[in-house]
């Protein structure tokens, strides 16, 4: 078989295995978060925290909610990494430094992942088990909470109760990422992912010297890292570790899990909003500008010529050879659209177009899928701005949904397709114009630009890949990143949770064959438009100067 | 686009107000081209705005577009930039087409404006100075009209201008309104009644009226109409302030890309000046909408006007945009104001023919629009001549008179009638004659079909008797069912009004098509009707004149108040239709659409348009750096310098290429949402990607051909 056909089958398996949970899952999730029943363990959990979650919150309540959980995760993350080297079971490692230790604690909490330290060593068991896997849980479980709560803004009229935050949080834990990752642990184990508490294990190599491998509770992570859409994994190469992702097939199952839930979301929405045909277009809008981002990553990759790449069967350099051009391609543009950042891969040894795929994709705002909830409401946003934009052309005053588009609700997404721009754009000119940032670049000319502009983009993205060959540990990265990170994460939630008040306080307008049909072929494609021309556009300058520049040389 | 433009080009003309001509009032179904959109467009208009296009330079006027601010600073950051390089061509060419940018956006705006202000002149002309003669008792004093208070008492006789807006409290008077409706035959004004308003500023023919102030001198309703049709009174509506909100988040998105840019660019060995930076941002934000947007919504407000409807605040047309429930009055919007005769029934024992030279002949000295259709009918169906009076000789007319309600002709001892049943029932009995049996099914028959039947009676030799029953019927107007169709497809739900009975109420809803009736109404019902599907989110239109109206005409999200009405109606509504044409409901709901399809495809033009540039002004400016990056230049364009500014006078010159198409509007056809959608953005959309590929490579054509270029 070719390469290139083995890379198309597998791209057509994950569509199936997609399409088969789709409808179930999605539904199970609307069951979720529309149920007024309580488990046993959730009751605990309520009454351990102190929250009642029968009472319905207003936007700021939600809000104050989103906000205080994630403070108090920074801060306890951020100590639980200054006291690593008091701490037993930490594999000996020392404590983390302050501007390192925030760094991590915000990359974890904003579901971003950015490691700027080196997993195997730098993290032990217990802040690798008891802080950041646990974030991996609960920061994918805010993202989809905030979602949620949007969805329920466009769901209900004449109310501003937007449901209860600590309901969502912990039903979203315990009910849907927990027993996900379990069973996806458990096939991980099975394909030979490790599953452990050792410690250090030097190991001799075959041409001779020796190698340190650790222990550690990698499957669990690894299944929760894919499904929570973190990325953040145990050792440093990440999902191209033969411990985290050791064949063929775990890595498909590794890109089904970081999709699952981000594309069966928009059957929830669907769901929740009362009209899936409604889910089902949003759906098509992620999935033509997914399966349209891989084949184009695919057709870079392989058709890149030059007698290196023509032995590989395609530009092979940083890939791994057990998944080839083909399951590379396909992991490297799943995790650069949602907020994963999970490698398997090195993105910086991709084509200069090919890298240009994986950064356009983070700064569409990660909305095809996107993360764990990051993905639908952002999406649901620049829905409304296309529905602003075009649904005029109708001959009616835009109206998303049933609910109207006014300039309340077109303010708070103005704003929010401002932030990530802003952060991105403002920081990365930051480290080009001050003279030390540039010392971390290991290449010159535009691939040493892309490297700052890969990880300014992926950090207010919070999507938390790295292009390799950044040194992001230093004070300057570490500090910026993480500012980037906690601004990307939590000032768009802001703006979220207003326009779902916003929207949950109106009256709903019936549909009309008046009414701009968005559940129809033609709405998806203005919208894929509108997502390519607003958001992708106001990158096209900076990606001119960095990977297009390197793509189109040769 | 421009053989469309021809079509409705007029000579403007300071002296007459700009509206369309009274025949142009629809009184059915006409084409669908033409129906809205025909805005009046004058090139010479462009020149003679000018001066108030530079007047608008002003950074205070200028910020309230954030669009067309950035440029305007941008203009004067590139200005200076070129005194510091005063021989660099490429610098003060930037500059100029920069200021020519921003000239042009006012440009857009002053035209607009101008065509409003012709009008406002006339209408100053009407509000001369006025001298009242104010009562007070039963003495008679003169006082300027500016002193006049509400509540005042002030007469006027034939030849006096009235004062101010009132109503009458005594007297009949005819009024010359031309002044403010353009119609030169005068109207009736009466005391009691909903015709008792009166205009300040209009003229009284004949007679003598005391009138009530209503309205304090300044907020009269020529004094608003002015304010209106200038545009002082203008604000943004509400879905202008959400675009322009857009706007400037997407302008703001473009400034931080460039705004960025020169630290990147000199980490790859390119230093960018000012003008090129200045020359990429502008071609970025969307100055095509920014500079048209204020322009498509004043010139919305003008395509009302030119219809003769004065929209009292912007809220309400694009209020219109969105209804989707019409209440229309049965009678004068959906049939014609009289009933006609339809048919002629016999009863058993007489021929249809016999019932119809009775019913002519007893008609002929009825002279109600009801007598002269039976006349018509009898003609037209029967071939019966028309006979005049006067041929009878010794014939004795009986005339109809509301009392009687009932008409004939006594003639050669021979007596017929023709009236209402009860009526000509009385008098063939009191002529001792017996009504036939199946006379009164017949009449029953006509009634449910929701008609009215006038008997038909005679006296003769065989003794007095009933002939015949004729039915007299609602007409609908010819092509309401089809304007009814193209709202369904449009998704706005239509509801006749009427204060007929169910039956008749049925019958002409379904004969007319539309989508429910409400029958015998009565203003709380017609209130109760409105909030309901106010309830269920929908927004509602409806036309009203009298004081009873008013508090629906106030509901309502779009009241349309007759200006023949009563001033609460008009103080209730928020439009005013000056022809006081019901039927013109359905336009004003067009005209709102399309200010608002206007607006989305300017702006969805404007978006599209950026690809385009970056192709044009990327390359040129990271060629040199990347080789690679050349391949981007797909349009091939010549030099760097003329690839930045084919794009600068591209973007400035599809603002004036499209003040025409804001101005008038945009074409606009009822069909649905869907249709409209695919067919806007296949225009505006793709139209907005291709368009500046190709203007963009001909002015580069252009620019190589000049001499030490390129």
């Amino acid at each position: 078989m070719s390469p290139v056909l083995a890379g198309v089958l597998q791209l057509l398996a994950l569509i199936a295995a997609l399409a088969l949970v789709y409808v179930p899952l999605g539904n199970y999730m609307a069951g979720v978060y529309s149920s007024d029943k309580h488990w046993r363990v959730e009751k605990w959990i309520y009454k351990g925290i102190g929250a009642n979650p029968d009472t319905e919150m207003r936007w700021p309540a939600y809000l104050r909610g989103v906000l205080a959980f994630s403070a108090v995760g920074v801060l306890f993350l951020y100590l639980l990494q200054r006291v690593q080297g008091a701490l037993p079971g930490s594999l000996g490692f020392a404590s983390i430094d302050p501007d390192q230790a925030f760094n991590t604690a915000a990359s974890f909490v904003t579901n971003t992942n950015w490691q700027s330290y080196y997993g195997e060593q730098a993290m032990g068991h217990v802040v690798q088990t008891a802080g950041l896997a646990v974030q991996n849980f609960v920061s994918a479980a805010v993202g989809i909470a905030v979602a949620v709560a949007l969805v329920r803004g466009f769901a209900r009229a004449r109310t501003g109760e937007l449901g209860n935050f600590w309901a969502d949080l912990v039903r979203g834990t315990v009910r849907i990422l927990v027993p996900v990752a379990a069973i996806a642990a458990v096939v991980l184990v099975a394909c030979g992912a490790i599953q452990n508490f050792s410690g250090i294990h030097e190991v001799g190599q075959f041409m001779g010297g020796s190698q340190q491998w650790n222990g550690g509770a990698v499957a669990s992570t690894e299944a929760i890292k894919e499904v929570g859409t973190n990325g953040g994994g145990i050792f440093n190469a990440n999902s191209a570790h033969p411990f985290e992702n050791p064949i063929p097939f775990t890595n498909l199952f590794e890109i089904f899990l970081i999709l699952v839930i981000p594309l069966s979301l928009t059957r929830t929405f669907g769901v929740l909003v009362g009209s899936v045909k409604q889910g089902y277009a949003i759906l098509a809008t992620m999935a033509t500008i997914w399966i349209g981002f891989t084949a184009l990553m695919m057709w870079t990759e392989f058709s890149h010529h030059g007698p290196a790449f023509e032995i590989a069967g395609g530009a092979m350099e940083g890939k791994e050879v057990r998944f080839g051009v083909g399951g590379s391609s396909i992991f490297a543009v799943a995790t650069t659209l949602t907020s994963t950042g999970a490698v398997d891969s090195f993105h910086s040894s991709f084509t200069g177009l090919g890298g240009g795929i994986t950064m356009l994709g983070m700064m569409l705002g990660e909305i095809a899928p996107g993360g764990v909830g990051s993905g639908l409401y952002g999406m649901l946003i620049m829905a409304i701005i296309a529905v602003f934009i075009a649904g005029l052309m109708v001959g009616r005053t835009p109206e998303y949904l049933g609910k109207k588009i006014g300039t309340r609700e077109i303010k708070l997404a103005a704003m929010y397709i401002l932030v990530t721009p802003a952060l991105v754009l403002i920081f990365t000119a930051a480290a080009m114009a001050l003279p030390t940032p540039q010392n971390s670049m290991t290449n010159s000319g535009a691939h040493g630009f892309s490297e700052i502009l890969y990880a300014y983009t992926s950090g207010a993205n919070n999507n938390g890949s790295a292009f390799a060959g950044l040194n992001a540990d230093t004070q300057w990265f570490n500090t910026t990143i993480g500012l980037a990170m906690l601004l990307g994460r939590f000032v768009p939630m802001v703006f979220v949770l207003a326009l779902a008040g916003s929207l949950a306080e109106q009256k709903p307008v019936p549909a009309t064959a008046g009414t701009l049909r968005t559940e129809k072929p033609l709405f998806t494609g203005l919208l894929v438009g509108a997502i390519l021309i607003i958001t992708g556009l106001t990158y096209f300058p900076a990606l001119a100067l960095g990977p297009l520049a390197e793509g189109m040389a040769s | 686009m421009t053989t469309d433009m021809k079509k409705h080009e007029e000579p403007m003309s300071t002296a007459t107000p700009t509206r369309a001509p009274h025949s142009d009032v629809p009184t059915g179904h006409r084409p669908a081209e033409g129906r809205v959109g025909a805005g009046l467009f004058d090139p010479g208009q462009l020149l003679k705005s000018l001066p108030d296009a530079f007047r608008k330079l002003d950074p205070r006027v200028m910020v309230k577009s954030p669009v067309m601010f950035v440029v305007l600073v941008g203009s004067v950051l590139t200005t200076i930039f070129s005194f510091k390089d005063p021989t660099d061509w490429f610098g003060w060419a930037i500059s100029a087409w920069l200021w020519l940018t921003v000239i042009f956006a006012n440009l857009a705006e002053a035209v607009a404006e101008g065509r409003g202000k012709a009008q406002a002149d006339t209408l100053r002309k009407a509000k001369t100075d006025t001298v009242a003669r104010r009562l007070s008792g039963a003495a008679e004093e003169r006082v300027p009209g500016t002193e006049l208070k509400i509540g005042d008492l002030v007469v006027c006789e034939a030849g006096d201008i009235i004062p101010g807006d009132g109503d009458v409290v005594e007297g009949v008077a005819s009024v010359d309104e031309s002044a403010i409706t353009g119609e030169s035959a005068p109207v009736i004004r009466e005391s009691g009644g909903d015709r008792s308003a009166v205009t300040g500023g209009t003229k009284v023919l004949s007679d003598r009226i005391v009138i009530k102030i209503t309205t304090k001198p300044g907020e009269t309703f020529i004094d608003r109409m002015i304010n209106l049709v200038e545009g002082a009174a203008r604000q943004k509506t509400p879905n202008e302030i959400a675009l322009n909100i857009l706007l400037a988040s997407l302008t703001i998105v473009f400034l931080l890309a460039c705004a960025t840019l020169p630290p990147f660019a000199e980490y790859a060995h390119k230093h960018l000046t000012m003008v090129v930076l200045v020359a990429l941002l502008v071609c970025l934000i969307p100055t095509t909408i920014g500079a048209l947007l204020s322009a498509i919504g004043i010139a919305g407000m003008d395509r009302l006007v030119q219809r003769n409807v004065l929209a009292m605040s912007g809220r309400a047309v694009e209020a219109a945009g969105d209804v989707s429930t019409l209440l229309l009055d049965k009678t004068g919007t959906i049939t014609l104001g009289n009933r006609q005769a339809s048919e002629f029934v016999p009863v058993r024992g007489t021929t249809e023919a016999e019932v119809a030279d009775a019913a002519q002949l007893s008609s002929l000295a009825d002279e109600t629009p009801e007598g002269r259709s039976i006349v018509v009918l009898a003609k037209e169906k029967y071939g019966l001549r028309e006979r005049h009076q006067g041929e009878l000789a010794d014939a004795e007319w009986v005339a109809f008179t509301a009392q009687t309600r009932m008409s004939g002709v006594d003639v050669d001892g021979r007596k017929v009638r023709k009236g209402a049943a009860g009526s000509v029932i009385a008098w063939v009995q009191q002529q001792g004659g017996t009504v036939a049996q199946d006379a009164d099914e017949i009449a029953n028959r006509i009634s449910e079909a929701g008609g009215t039947p006038l008997l038909v009676a005679v006296h003769d030799d065989q003794g007095a008797r009933i002939l015949g029953v004729i039915h007299l019927k609602d007409v609908v107007k010819e092509g309401m069912r089809e304007r009814f169709d193209e709202l369904r497809r449009m998704g706005i739900k239509t509801v006749m009004i009427t204060g007929d009975n169910p039956l008749t109420a049925k019958a002409i809803a379904e004969e007319a098509g539309v989508d429910d009736f409400l029958a015998e109404a009565t203003p709380e019902d017609k209130m109760a009707l409105i909030k309901r599907e106010q309830a269920g989110g929908k927004l509602v239109a409806m036309t009203g004149d009298g004081t009873n109206d008013a508090p629906a005409l106030a509901q309502a999200d779009v009241g349309v108040a007759m200006n023949t009405g009563t001033s609460a109606a008009k103080e209730a509504g928020n439009m005013v239709d000056l022809d006081s044409n019901p039927t013109k409901l359905i336009e004003i709901v067009e005209i709102g659409k399309q200010l608002l399809i206007t607006r989305g495809a300017l702006t969805t033009f404007s978006i599209a348009n950026d690809v385009a540039k970056y192709f044009a002004i990327i390359p040129a400016l990271f060629a040199a750096v990347y080789p690679g990056l050349d391949k981007l230049n797909i349009m091939g364009l010549s030099s760097p310098d003329s690839a930045i500014l084919s794009a600068v006078i591209f973007n400035a010159l599809i603002i004036i290429a499209l003040v025409p198409l804001a101005l008038r509007g945009v074409q606009y056809r009822p069909v649905s949402a869907d249709k409209m959608l695919r067919r806007n953005l296949t225009i505006y959309g793709l139209g907005g990607l291709v368009a500046p590929f190709v203007g963009i490579k001909i002015i580069d054509l252009l620019i190589s051909l000049i001499p030490g270029i390129g």
